[in-house]
């Protein structure tokens, strides 16, 4: 009776442990049939909900100017949206600085909008099961434009050089109460926090993968994450205080990646967990 | 014997380019940061000084030199407390609950609501039943048993929990007991998890 108790524990163990990692599984395998889905269908895609949201918001007088953001330039020149994204992080003559997706959209907002700066930011991230912010609907729509081109990041401007140079020494730079660096948890190949898989950021290969799918739908939230986001959730789980929205910190760390990933396809929004 | 100067030279000067790329100057960075966090309040910002060791092991990404490994370790050491009775094994259920928990920290965690987590399971296998393990860290399963359960190695997995640096310099792991992250109590629990023979870890 006390074996059979013993092989019955052992047994209900293994079917728990089991039920787990099926769980786990079934997940990745959901996320891996929706991609599937939209690879029949692209229009499926949620995401592209988000792309439509932004490019009415582009095309729409809004703001104390009443102005679309049709005349924004995106670095191509005004009102030029095709191809732009794969061109960012870039300096910028006009602000002197170096700007990825989101700060542009922000500044073209205050500027030919008229919109207080403080206002644009203050929600820019939407929360799980909420629809995509302004700034959320703008940078995918942005983004968006660029598939079918690849990333090609210049590096004609000292300042440009500048900020890839910041961001790769912040991707190794450890600091906080747990003493983390972004190469904690993504300079190794085929590692995984819990059962997340972590892409090899500062390797070329792996950064091609994954850089050109943001911003992303994300199911589990049910909307769509962009860059800023995703860094500021880095240094949020790095135990670091809150990163000021469009900061130079982002930026660098977007243009480092963005390097790495030089040369690989745009396919945003894609589908993540 | 004078071109062989000049070669020397010019090696000199290309180890020394080489050192250099890819790295910005430190003044840059702690512009960028300072500029970057400037909601954060002044004492949440000095979360983003950092101190000798994480100095260090950026500047040489985690493989320092001998030298600097060696001054790492010795530095660190000096860190580590031990506790007042000098028992190391605390209770292991309550090492489960930290192993598990990857509370604390984080500017969402305040006013805390519950103590600050070990997060172990991030990074580490360690028993069996879980099977939700990160594997940035080495599997840590039949720590104690492979290790049978010998008090120098429940002392060194103690410091090993307390203060990684002191044993391996610019370990990815964080200093739990060094950064004031857990407490003497917390780690002790910690080590009767991963050291105690009753403990799921070792079964």
């Amino acid at each position: 009776m006390r074996a059979f108790r013993k092989f019955a524990s052992v047994i209900t163990s293994v079917l728990l442990a089991l039920g787990g990692l099926a769980a786990q599984e079934d997940t990745e395998r959901e996320v891996e049939r929706y991609r599937q889905m939209l690879k029949a269908d692209p229009w499926s895609n949620p995401g592209l909900l988000d792309v439509d949201r932004g490019e009415a918001l582009w095309n729409e007088k809004r703001g104390p100017k009443n102005a679309s953001l049709e005349g924004c330039d995106l670095g191509k020149g005004p009102g030029k949206v095709d191809g732009a994204f794969a061109e960012l992080p870039r300096y910028f003559k006009d602000v002197k600085r170096v700007m990825d997706v989101e700060t542009r959209i922000v500044w073209c907002m205050e500027k030919l909008q008229g919109f207080a700066r403080a206002d644009i930011i203050k929600r820019p991230y939407s929360k799980a099961n909420q629809s995509g912010t302004e700034l959320e609907a703008l940078a995918t729509y942005v983004a968006n434009r660029s598939n079918g081109y690849k990333f090609k990041p210049s590096l004609k401007y000292r300042k440009e050089q500048e900020a890839l140079a910041l961001g790769e020494t912040l991707f190794f730079r450890r600091q906080g109460p747990m003493d983390f660096s972004c190469s904690t948890c993504h300079a190794d190949s085929g590692k995984r926090i819990r059962l997340q898989g972590l892409p090899f950021l500062s390797k070329p290969e792996e950064a091609r993968k994954v850089m050109g799918e943001w911003p992303a739908y994300r199911v589990s939230q049910g909307t769509v994450m962009t860059m800023q986001h995703r860094i500021t959730d880095c240094y949020w789980q790095m135990r670091l205080p809150q990163i000021d929205y469009a900061s130079d910190v982002v930026i660098a760390l977007t243009m480092y990646l963005v390097n790495l990933a030089k040369g690989s396809d745009i396919t945003a929004p894609q589908i993540k967990r | 014997m004078r071109s062989a100067f000049i070669v020397i030279a010019a090696l000199l000067a290309l180890a020394a380019v080489r050192e250099e790329a890819g790295a910005q100057s430190p003044a840059v960075v702690e512009q960028a940061i300072k500029g970057s966090w400037t909601a954060a309040s002044p004492d949440w910002q000095a979360r983003l000084l950092q101190d000798e060791t994480q100095k260090a092991c950026s500047q040489y990404r985690n493989a320092p030199p001998r030298k600097v490994a060696d001054k790492i370790i010795a530095r660190e050491k000096t860190t580590i407390k031990y506790p007042a009775d000098g028992k190391l094994m605390g209770d292991w259920k309550k090492g489960e609950k930290l192993a598990q928990s990857g509370y604390g920290g984080r500017f969402t965690d305040y006013p805390p609501r519950a103590e600050n987590g070990g997060n172990c399971y991030a990074c580490h296998q360690l028993s069996r039943k879980e099977l939700s393990f990160g594997t940035l860290g080495p599997s840590l399963l039949e720590y104690g048993k492979d290790r049978r359960f010998k008090d120098d190695e429940v002392k060194s997995a103690y410091e090993r929990i307390y203060n990684p640096h002191a044993v391996i310099p610019c370990a990815n792991m964080p200093r739990m007991g060094a950064n004031n992250f857990l407490t003497i109590e917390q780690i002790k629990d910690l080590v009767a998890y991963v050291m105690s023979p009753e403990s799921p870890v070792n079964k």
